[in-house]
């Protein structure tokens, strides 16, 4: 992976010693709350329901074990035990003081860590498939590139004060496991017909409060235009972008104004300035960055495949760990194991700080100390030898960090919510909890199969609702929570926006309707092959609505 | 025109060098329970605790201030608004990562 240089060191240590005078000027009351807002927060601080938040960046949710040991330290030294993984692949802190933050950040950038751009109408952090570099329908590994923007977005002056936020995501498979089609800017890395590399460049996805799938306005951009590209992507962005209505400033906003064409025309107006200037990208710096995340060199470990198989034959749970938690990798004696976050009714995402320590221990015993978040809120070890699975297992078993659901409809996306979030309607959390602890029984997540539900508690869209198969949207109606359900989305290559069934739901009343879809679902489907989303995209919304709300839902 | 009952207000605010939840208490201390702060009963109180609370923020010992409903309860305020509720008994989950560890083991 990536290692700092001394600029890289130099520059965020600048950055961690500014912060700390600001943070001491703020104490003393030399400078105002108004004044100091917008520094706290483009060092990824905020002010949550009961405390400050501290986010922090993990660039293309890539991390190594010293790293995962230093979240563990922080959140044992300067918070309550446990931090929150999120959706961007990131990690959130929810307790620690404004006065330990630049003790916080300063033991991150020992570890190549900071938490800059994690907030702010800027470049936020590049997110990246969590099996980059290992899985085997991969074209190259997506992460040289995302390091590429990261460098090269990181306090770039143009682009520090857009219209509104703005999020990268690259992937590099025919698979999408990014969600690059609900991003400002989605990338994903193929070759062309003489083995070339370069981009298919989808714009101006996006979910929040307009849900807007992302339009393909490249099919293949070659590898060196990428920053010139997406600098004239930008430079448009940033000119007409609406700055009148926050509501309105996301790039997606301007396309479904202005229409896909247009844009595009102007984007590439631009890019004919930019395109063989200072930013086309020199094959050797290509290369350079390349080097860092050069494939890992893995030894046949061939006695895995008949250990693996009489281990599955002694430990059904063993076995089921496996089927749902460990995917193929390219090298086939080895695995990309899902540590799931999703304990049966815990909090989908968090983890203790001894949590953290043992994922980093297992990952320098048997996973060539390398870790991955997940947009989905859970860590990876993209190279596990089949034959290190069963000591890993049971490892993990004893940390509880082994529950096989990985894609199952207990691996529950849910975002902070009204539990801790400033923005938040409504609670998120408890609303999972009480999911996962109904359909928490193993044989009945096997039967129903892959099912992906998100959560949000509130428009902002941070638990992804709108790309869940199943999505729940927490909203406050006449001072109670209240729970929209949508049907249908999806986050992959074949991105969809989930279509709400009907009127809201009570707090108690939301598991049974999930069970009441689930069990309509599986009444309808052909056979145990069809999943919940090809099943709901054969026959529809109406079959579920009746099951929610009656037949004479259907006339309305 | 018949006016709106009034409610009983209390002031809330966040510490500004931790940032914890507090309220004002009756002697114009912040304190960390809702139980103790002051109940404003009738207009002039609320004219007073908004007062407390901007000088409170002008001299950078607490930030985002705010005036709340609350009811009146044997134990104790209770904001009307959930959001608040919240803020004053913390999160509505068991999050002590030992709670995590030993759901997940039972699971």
């Amino acid at each position: 992976m990536y290692r700092y240089d001394e600029f890289d060191h130099g520059f965020v240590a600048q950055r961690v010693s500014q912060f700390r005078d600001q943070v001491a000027r703020r104490l003393t009351g030399e400078i105002s709350e108004d004044a100091f807002k917008p520094l706290r927060l483009m060092n990824g601080v905020y002010l949550q329901l009961h405390a400050y938040m501290l986010r922090v960046a993990i660039p293309y949710g890539t991390l190594n074990s010293r790293q995962m040991r230093k979240l563990a330290h922080i959140a044992r030294t300067y918070d309550r035990g446990y931090g929150h993984f999120t959706t961007r692949q990131n990690i959130q802190y929810n307790w620690p003081a404004l006065s330990d933050m630049p003790a916080i950040l300063e033991e991150l950038a020992e570890v190549e860590m900071h938490a800059i751009q994690t907030s702010g109408n800027c470049i936020r952090n590049v997110t990246a498939d969590h099996f980059a570099g290992a899985a085997a329908d991969e074209v190259a590994d997506p992460r040289p590139y995302a390091e590429i923007l990261r460098q090269w977005s990181s306090v770039h002056p143009e682009f520090s004060f857009l219209p509104r936020k703005f999020k990268i995501a690259v992937t590099a498979s025919e698979r999408d496991r990014a969600a690059i089609q609900v991003h400002d800017i989605g990338l994903q890395l193929k070759k062309d017909g003489e083995g070339g590399l370069g981009f298919a460049v989808w714009i101006a996805g996006g979910q929040g409060r307009t849900p807007i799938l992302a339009k393909k306005i490249k099919d293949f951009l070659p590898e060196e235009d990428l920053l010139s590209y997406t600098t004239a992507i930008m430079r448009v962005y940033n000119l007409h972008g609406r700055r009148d209505n926050k509501y309105k400033a996301r790039i997606k906003i301007l396309v479904h104004e202005t229409g896909v064409e247009q844009l595009t025309s102007e984007i590439d107006a631009e890019w004919a300035h930019l395109k063989d200037g200072e930013l086309k990208l020199p094959a050797a710096d290509i290369a350079a960055i390349n080097a860092y995340f050069a494939p890992r060199e893995l030894d046949a470990r061939a006695e895995g495949w008949k250990e693996l198989a009489a281990w599955k034959k002694s430990d059904p749970g063993f076995a089921t760990w496996v089927g749902r938690n460990v995917a193929p990798h390219r090298h086939p004696d080895y695995g990309m194991v899902t540590i799931s976050l999703k304990p049966i009714g815990g909090i989908p995402g968090d983890a203790s700080a001894d949590q953290m320590d043992a994922v980093a221990k297992l990952a320098l015993e048997f996973g060539h100390d390398e870790i991955r978040v997940t947009h989905e809120q859970n860590l990876v070890l993209p190279h596990v030898a089949l034959a290190d699975l069963e000591p890993l297992y049971r490892a993990l078993l004893a940390e509880g960090l082994a529950t096989a659901n990985a894609g199952l409809i207990t691996d529950i996306i849910a975002c902070p919510g009204l539990d801790y979030c400033a923005l938040a309607n409504a609670r998120s959390i408890p609303v999972a909890q009480e999911i996962s602890n109904r359909f928490g029984d193993p044989a009945r997540q096997a039967e129903i199969g892959d099912l992906k539900i998100k959560i949000s508690g509130c428009i902002n869209a941070c638990g992804h609702h709108h790309v869940g198969h199943i999505g729940i949207l927490g909203v406050e109606k006449k001072g109670a929570e209240l729970y929209q359900i949508s049907l249908g989305g999806s986050g992959d290559e074949n991105a969809s926006i989930g279509q709400i069934t009907g009127p809201g739901f009570e707090p108690d009343q939301v598991t049974d309707a999930i069970e009441t879809i689930v069990e309509t679902y599986l009444s309808q489907r052909t056979d145990a092959d069809e999943t919940f989303i090809a099943c709901y995209r054969r026959i529809g919304a109406d079959p579920f609505k009746a099951a929610l709300y009656g037949s004479e839902s259907q006339a309305a | 025109m018949k006016t709106a009952p009034f409610k009983t207000k209390v002031l809330t605010a966040n510490r500004l060098s931790d940032g914890i939840s507090v309220w004002l208490g009756a002697h114009g201390e912040w304190v960390v329970s809702i139980k103790d702060a002051f109940l404003a009963r009738h207009e002039d109180a609320v004219t007073a605790i908004e007062t407390a609370g901007k000088q409170a923020l002008a001299d950078n010992r607490v930030v985002d201030v705010n005036v709340i409903d609350v009811e009146e309860t044997s134990a104790g305020p209770r904001p009307f608004r959930l959001r608040e509720r919240i803020r004053a008994e913390g999160p509505s989950i068991d999050y002590a990562p030992v709670a995590t560890a030993r759901v997940s083991q039972a699971a």
